[in-house]
């Protein structure tokens, strides 16, 4: 059976000023699925750009990004992106917002009064129909990534890409964030890639953690397989010993293996 | 844990009265209140007030030295209680219809407005595109970009021999004027908004397939929405400066030409209340522009 998601040796180098560096090296990798996998490294390793690779948003140098045994060497809503710092148009209403991405992908397919209800059924799956009206500069840093999840999961992807979705969030509004992807990853069962660098993160939503080695031209250094059953609750896992051993191999393998010699 | 339950106790319970007492001493307020309404009102007449007394009282001073320094006869210019003795028929009646050449100045101002209306449209239109196009192509910077700073230094009023031969006609040569004057600053900005654009809207405009007319509307034009009206702001205010300059040598009936006309037969007077037109549609222009633009892009700056 081909693989739903796979990496086929992956290189990806930049050429700045005549200067070549390169970001990543042999990247392979299968992904399954509804499998929910996290991409962990060091900062400076490559990980966004092998998320921008998967999105298409950058083109790889060698070897292809293959979706279904279909390359895909271009930017488009069956692999939705939840960006980094949400990207909500700032001028549009948070069901605008929604709105942009639903009319785009939906535009023959729905009628109009089924894009409003799709619009609004995603906006409640992250608990945000309430603020429909309200413009991303009115609402909190963890309401805005909401949205920005919703408007991902509106394109209904085949593959959700999330680049450190959370990564400018207080741990509360994460904690809370975390619920509800682990939530709405049990009920759509759809095919997740996160971008992280939080080991506790990594461990508590993936089925696999891909650990990456630090660059210039990182590579997969090791592929872990949580395994956990779900649904995880978080209180429970502190004291399991499979999350303890999961954890500790990622912090051993980021800090003890592969520790960043150049941070301070 | 039996102790701090009593402590909470003890603490909701003593303060009890007290507190309740307190409030019943302070129950006496509604008065002030009314009062504090009456203070509101006061205090928004005297906002009103320290932001028009101070231009009036300059205002009544500058008429007053005017007045002083111009009164005695055979004064190089109408001192301002002679302006009104003679000019008062065009300050206070702008839309009266005389003839065809003996209109009100408000009248007068209308026909500058609208060739200022369409020249300024089509340099707004046409600086957009042009912006757009300058902003979102490095070739197009590389080849446009030296053009247009050289041409954006030629004064407007050189522009007009060259359009006064292209056109055959005096309209047409001072809207191409205006439509000259104003596009560059409109050219320049919205070029400066297009190039910041964040990478991320251009993204999320990738992710969704946005085709290129999709993403000028719906990404371009209201992300570059503050710079596109800080250049149609410059814009109007060069393109008010340019009109009265063209209409004093094309002619017809706009305000630019009334001025050269009332200086060829020494109506001074008329000058200076068309100077007082002038500056106030000009003024009001700039507003109108700048409160267009703040109803369009609120909610852009922020994110």
């Amino acid at each position: 059976m081909p693989a739903y998601l796979k990496l086929d040796h992956l290189d990806k180098s930049f050429i700045r000023g005549g200067q070549t560096t390169e970001v990543l090296k042999d990247i392979s990798l299968t992904i399954d699925q509804g499998e929910f996998v996290s991409i962990i490294g060091h900062s400076g390793c490559g990980k966004s750009t092998l998320l921008n690779l998967i999105a298409g948003l950058t083109q790889v140098t060698a070897g292809a990004v293959l979706l279904e045994n279909r390359e895909v060497n271009a930017p488009g809503p069956e692999r939705a992106v939840v960006f980094q710092n949400h990207s909500l148009l700032p001028w549009l209403t948070v069901y605008e917002n929604v709105k942009l991405a639903v009319e785009k992908v939906f535009s023959g397919k729905k009628s109009r009064a089924e894009r409003h209800d799709w619009i609004m059924a995603n906006l409640d799956l992250v608990q945000m129909g309430h603020a429909r009206d309200k413009r991303p500069s009115e609402i909190s840093g963890g309401m805005k990534q909401r949205v920005g999840i919703a408007r991902a999961l509106a394109m209904e992807p085949k593959i959700l890409l999330l680049d450190e979705p959370f990564g400018a969030l207080d741990a509360l509004t994460r904690a809370h964030l975390q619920d509800s992807v682990m939530d709405i990853h049990a009920r759509l069962k759809n095919t997740m890639i996160m971008i992280t660098h939080d080991v506790d993160e990594a461990v508590l939503l993936s089925d696999r953690i891909v650990m990456m080695t630090n660059g210039p031209a990182a590579r997969i250094g090791e592929v872990l397989t949580v395994d956990l059953p779900r649904p995880r609750k978080r209180l429970d896992l502190v004291s399991d010993s499979r999350y303890i051993a999961a954890r500790e191999a990622v912090l051993r393998f980021l800090y003890e293996r592969h520790r960043l010699v150049e941070a301070a | 844990m039996a102790v701090p339950v009593q402590k909470t106790d003890n603490v909701t319970s003593l303060p009890g009265p007290k507190a309740s007492a307190k409030a019943a001493e302070i129950v006496a307020l509604p008065t002030r209140k009314s009062d504090g309404k009456g203070k509101k009102i006061l205090d928004q007449l005297k906002g009103i007030a320290a932001t028009t007394v101070p231009p009036l009282l300059v205002l009544g001073v500058l008429l007053l030295v005017w007045q002083i320094g111009f009164a005695q006869p055979g004064a190089s210019l109408p001192a301002p209680s002679v302006i009104w003795a003679e000019a008062k028929d065009l300050i206070l009646d702008p839309f009266f219809v005389m003839g065809p050449q003996d209109i009100g100045l408000g009248l007068r101002v209308l026909t500058s407005l609208e060739r200022v209306a369409i020249g300024f449209g089509l340099a707004a239109v046409v600086g957009v595109l042009l912006g757009a196009l300058v902003g979102q192509s490095v070739w197009a910077t590389r080849g446009l970009d030296p053009i247009f700073q050289v041409l954006r230094t030629v004064p407007p009023l050189a522009w007009l021999p060259i359009s006064l031969a292209a056109f055959r006609d005096a309209n047409p040569s001072a809207i191409f004027v205006i439509f000259i004057t104003a596009i560059w600053p409109i050219i320049i900005n919205t070029a400066v908004g297009i190039r910041n654009i964040p990478q991320d809207y251009r993204n999320v405009a990738q992710v969704l397939r946005l085709n290129t007319f999709e993403f000028f509307f719906k990404i371009m034009v209201p992300s570059a929405a503050p710079y596109i009206f800080t250049g149609l702001r410059i814009g109007i205010g060069l393109s008010w400066l340019a009109i009265v300059a063209a209409e004093m040598l094309t002619g017809g009936v706009g305000i630019g030409f009334f001025i050269w006309d009332a200086w060829n037969s020494s109506k001074l007077s008329d000058i200076i209340v068309a100077l007082l037109y002038i500056g106030v549609v000009g003024f009001a222009l700039d507003r109108l522009v700048a409160a267009i633009g703040n109803l369009v892009t609120r909610g852009t700056s922020a994110s």
